[in-house]
């Protein structure tokens, strides 16, 4: 018989999981009878299959609970859903659009258009819009973080930093650059994979170029704004104001340079 | 509607073998398999005409269950394997297989999560090497060297080492003095 390929590794995995071409499976069997210790261990591997099989076939036996009976979850998704974060999103946008005094600054002055009140505002009206967006939140996902870096930070004429929230239960989705009336700003999306979004706006600061972390949390949202070296941060989502504060916290750990 | 119920549904119960074996919790593996499924649902126009519905399922609630795995092992709570879940592993522990599976599912919970899914979608899964490929969204070489050391370990893990008794330590599993292929 003429020399076949050699038998890779792979075919013996591909012989295993049924997965090679007749002629192929013959030099595989060929091979294997000519070499007893690989017999032997792929005859392991094939058993190892088997039993992995059989061993978790009764996870898939167990009968679909309601919550898992797609009809159910079509009909759910159907209705109106209250108390989601498209709720807590409308909630934002309500704000956004009239409640610019909720947004002033301690001191109880006339609510300035500028500085960190209106960074809130800003933060909060970018949720409203992308937070609830499900079929592109993002411009850039969280596998392109690298470039979605770049990109904001060649906008913003500065470093940006990104803050992982993972160890607070928010998965980093994305970002995008959105419009504010003070120019361009970077908005950073995370997930908690529960539904709750959580936005962070940045941007550059005429004014409030340095402040302290500040609450600005109304009703079900939340929201929390610092700057830093002329570097404006707003983090808004709705949770709890204790949550969201140990959320900016984290954040702001993370984005000052130390 | 119609052809999102007939792709979907008859896949639940292997993405929930999947999620429950990756996760080994029940509870939890329910959760990140609704999530997906609503998911699925409102992304269902976005699948790509193309695309085959049992990848693309696999994909999300792959990518949920890492981010979930991540998350809870950030916050160093990736402890307790699931003990109830041993009673659970389809055979009556009386048989005499029960005890096999469950050293083998022992042993398949050391093994680091991209060998296990890996051997999770091809051998349980029935997906193809390129299938596996996009759902775990790595060359198919990688796909190859990932089976091929999760099924040397578990092997390993689960051969009798050379006093006879089973390797008491699945964590750390007894080296055995025997020939191997170096690729």
């Amino acid at each position: 018989m003429n020399t076949p390929r050699p038998i890779t590794e792979e075919d013996l995995h591909g012989y295993v999981d049924g997965r090679l071409d007749p002629a192929r499976l013959d030099q595989v069997e060929d091979y294997l009878a000519r070499h007893p210790s690989e017999a032997e261990r792929i005859a392991g591997y094939a058993e190892q299959r088997a039993h992995l099989r059989t061993a978790l076939a009764g996870y898939a036996e167990e009968p679909i609970p309601a919550e898992l009976n797609l009809a159910n979850l079509i009909e759910a998704r159907r209705a109106p859903r209250a108390s989601s974060w498209r709720s807590a999103a409308a909630a934002v946008l309500l704000l956004g659009l009239g409640g610019l005094g909720g947004w002033a600054l301690p001191h109880g002055a006339e609510a300035p258009a500028a500085g960190i009140a209106s960074l809130g505002r800003e933060a909060a009206e970018s949720y409203a819009v992308y937070a609830p967006d499900h079929i592109r939140p993002v411009e850039l996902r969280a596998t392109d973080r690298g470039e979605l870096i770049d990109w904001v930070s060649q906008r913003l004429d500065r470093p940006v930093a990104v803050p992982d929230l993972a160890a607070s239960g928010y998965r980093f989705m994305g970002g995008r650059m959105v419009p504010t009336p003070h120019g361009p700003a970077a908005l950073f999306l995370y997930d908690d994979d529960k539904g709750t979004r959580l936005a962070m706006l940045v941007r550059p600061m005429e004014i409030d170029r340095d402040t302290p972390l500040a609450e600005q949390s109304h009703g079900a949202v939340s929201g929390f704004a610092w700057s830093d070296q002329g570097l404006g941060y707003s983090l808004v989502a709705p949770a709890s104001a204790r949550d969201l504060h140990a959320l900016a916290d984290e954040a702001r750990r993370q984005t000052v340079p130390s | 509607m119609k052809d999102m119920m007939l792709l979907i549904e008859p896949l639940i119960p292997a993405l929930r073998r999947y999620a429950r074996s990756l996760l080994r919790d029940r509870a939890a593996a329910d959760d990140l398999l609704q999530d997906c499924l609503e998911r699925a649902i409102t992304r269902w126009h976005q699948r790509r005409a193309d695309g085959d519905a049992r990848t693309w399922l696999f994909t999300i609630l792959h990518n949920l269950a890492i981010s979930r795995l991540r998350q809870a092992a950030r916050r160093g709570a990736y402890v307790a394997l699931d003990q109830a879940d041993e009673s659970v592993t389809a055979r009556p522990p009386t048989q005499e297989d029960g005890l096999k599976h469950r050293e083998l599912l022992r042993a398949l919970a050391t093994l680091p999560e991209d060998q296990r899914s890996v051997l999770l979608l091809v051998s349980v899964e029935d997906l193809s090497y390129a299938e596996a490929a996009r759902v775990l969204d790595i060359p198919v070489g990688t796909v190859m060297s990932r089976l091929s050391r999760a099924r040397e370990k578990l092997s390993r893990a689960m051969a009798p080492d050379p006093s006879g008794a089973m390797a008491p330590d699945l964590a750390v599993p007894v080296q055995r003095p025997t020939l191997r292929r170096v690729k």
